[in-house]
């Protein structure tokens, strides 16, 4: 049964949309930030990036893919593997299917191999249009395996954080895939395969308290919100409002927690810097 | 005072204990586990350990008081203690930051498991958090990369390392110092990915479902049992001297095992344990 529903989203994926940009329908998208009317494929053609004023849209897997990845050269790992009821929730069933529907994924991460200008490595993509990008058991163990393969290949590995933290539905199963990556990264870490961190907006709480700030290189894009605790907790455990500017990638970088930020357009180029300074050349 | 308060506290637990089904009393549990005369990290290590002296600080910005570490004996074998520590009166709850740890818990907490791997020491912890505080300052500091770097080192230590839920276990916060071989939990502690309040805002919207949430979320320690986390559950259907004394002939058999794996084979134990956390369905490839 399971089979013949996970055939049936694979068949609806294949007919793609024709506009990839995750935002309403319609040609025309209006900025969040200068609330400049923008063609959807003027936007697009700038990897979500307001032409007007510089807003970074969230970008949403397949576009991060298409974006970081060598033309065709993303490989999906074969994990099958899906999401179950441990709390038997009332309605997460339907909430997963109703995201699966309106995203074509079949859960809030992507991971696979690929090239980067000819250089092979591992590649997870969290989506935050899936359930938040929040991390559940299926997510933990897509990101464990993936850094399991990134050792028995011998590949790098860069994971783009994209998430408000654990999935609550899962409970406690939730939070301890929060360990279980951190307890794969322990091993990738001894392997000696390097692990890259990029956080885009939004990283918080279980993802930023475990496998987001273990990169051996962190980076993040400009004025994404990155933080442990969500801002409204914070206002309403302190009473007092928040100061401009706390828990973007600029905050982070100033206290120390981030090594660059890197503007969306150039993240390829500094991708692939980077595996390039720490000795990972182009397959044949 | 606090004796006689938690003496009540029992009869109401045991008497709850007759017509229990475990599972329909969560909220229940909920309230034991914060009631704030229930006994703290340093009334156990005070009754369990022949010995304690704690050390102080992370040697990078402050000692924060929200986490005791120490060394402390217990029938000739020395252990390495960290106890995140809830005040057990006002002026020590603020002390103590309420037991809400900031960064410099977990960076002192490291500091002293290396330690006790470098000098051949078994590690205890005590798990005693409503979750990490949520401040500027604790943000500021990497609340986050601190909670992911003290699994992360934990999870290398070759030494064994036993964990002891006492009362509230609460997101990141108690998770950073749960990364143990194994891990036993008193019958009346929580365990939980988050407050009741703060699940039942995040998914219903309303923070006053708190119980129902607690009913849901499967927070008890024979839910986590059940979910094969937690390998041990403490009675507490006696007094807290029946307690601790249960407790530390649990710590005892535990360490006992452990000895007998070498440093490699407990770096693995524990990662087994925590490699094979998830529920999903595997299907067959189509």
């Amino acid at each position: 049964m399971i089979v013949d529903k996970i055939k049936k989203r694979d068949n609806k994926s294949i007919i793609k949309k024709d506009n990839k940009v995750d935002i309403p329908e319609g040609k025309w998208i209006k900025c969040d930030k200068c609330k400049e009317i923008i063609y959807k494929e003027v936007l697009k053609a700038n990897n979500g990036i307001c032409p007007a004023c510089n807003h970074y849209f969230r970008m949403n897997c397949e576009n991060r893919i298409e974006s970081i990845a060598d033309k065709g050269s993303f490989k999906k790992f074969n994990l099958n593997i899906d999401t179950v009821n441990p709390l038997k929730m009332e309605d997460y069933k339907n909430k997963l299917e109703s995201f699966r529907e309106k995203t074509n994924m079949d859960e809030a991460v992507q991971c696979g191999t690929c090239k980067i200008n000819g250089i092979e490595t591992v590649l997870c993509v969290m989506d935050s249009n899936f359930f938040m990008g929040s991390m559940g058991s299926v997510v933990g163990e897509k990101i464990t395996y993936s850094i399991e393969k990134a050792i028995s290949l011998k590949l790098p590995i860069i994971i783009f954080s994209c998430s408000g933290g654990a999935r609550m539905q899962e409970g406690i199963i939730s939070l301890m895939q929060m360990a279980k990556v951190t307890e794969a990264l322990t091993k990738l870490d001894k392997s000696g395969n390097l692990y890259i961190s990029v956080l885009t907006d939004p990283t918080y709480g279980g993802v930023t308290a475990s496998f987001a700030s273990l990169g051996d290189i962190i980076l993040a894009e400009p004025n994404a919100m990155i933080g442990f605790a969500g801002k409204r907790v914070i206002e309403q455990t302190i009473g007092e409002k928040l100061p401009e500017g706390f828990q973007t990638s600029e905050f982070m970088l100033e206290h120390g927690f981030v090594d660059k930020i890197v503007e969306r357009n150039f993240m390829k180029e500094t991708l692939y810097d980077l595996l390039k300074l720490n000795g990972y050349k182009k397959s044949k | 005072m606090a004796t006689k308060q938690n003496n009540t506290e029992t009869k109401k637990i045991s008497k709850n204990e007759k017509n229990d089904n475990s599972h329909a009393n969560a909220w229940k549990k909920v309230e034991i586990a914060r009631n704030p005369n229930r006994k703290t990290a340093l009334d156990y290590i005070e009754v369990i350990f022949d010995e304690f002296i704690e050390l102080h600080g992370d040697r990078l910005f402050k000692d924060d008081k929200s986490t005791v570490c120490g060394l402390a004996s217990m029938d000739g074998q020395n252990y390495t203690i960290i106890a995140q520590q809830k005040g057990r009166n006002t002026k020590e709850n603020i002390q103590r930051n309420f037991g809400m740890p900031n960064p410099e818990s977990y960076r002192k907490a490291i500091r002293l498991m290396k330690q006790a791997e470098k000098f051949n020491r078994p590690i205890v912890t005590f798990v005693d958090t409503k979750g990490a505080y949520p401040g500027i300052g604790a943000e500021e500091r990497g609340q986050g990369e601190a909670i992911a770097k003290s699994m992360f080192e934990m999870a290398k230590i070759t030494v064994p390392i036993i964990v002891v839920v006492i009362g509230e276990g609460s997101s990141g916060g108690a998770l950073a110092i749960t990364i143990g071989n194994k891990i036993i939990m008193l019958e009346n502690a929580i365990y939980s990915i988050l407050s009741p309040e703060g699940y039942a805002s995040i998914v219903w919207k309303d923070s006053s479902r708190a119980k129902e949430a607690a009913e849901v979320m499967k927070i008890t320690a024979k839910d986590l049992y059940d979910f094969k986390i937690v390998d041990k559950i403490i009675k507490e259907d006696k007094d807290f001297k029946d307690i601790a004394s249960k407790l530390k002939s649990e710590i005892k058999k535990e360490l006992k095992e452990l000895e007998k794996l070498t440093p490699k084979e407990l770096v693995e134990q524990r990662y087994e344990k925590f490699r094979n956390i998830g529920e999903y369905e595997v299907y067959s490839k189509s």
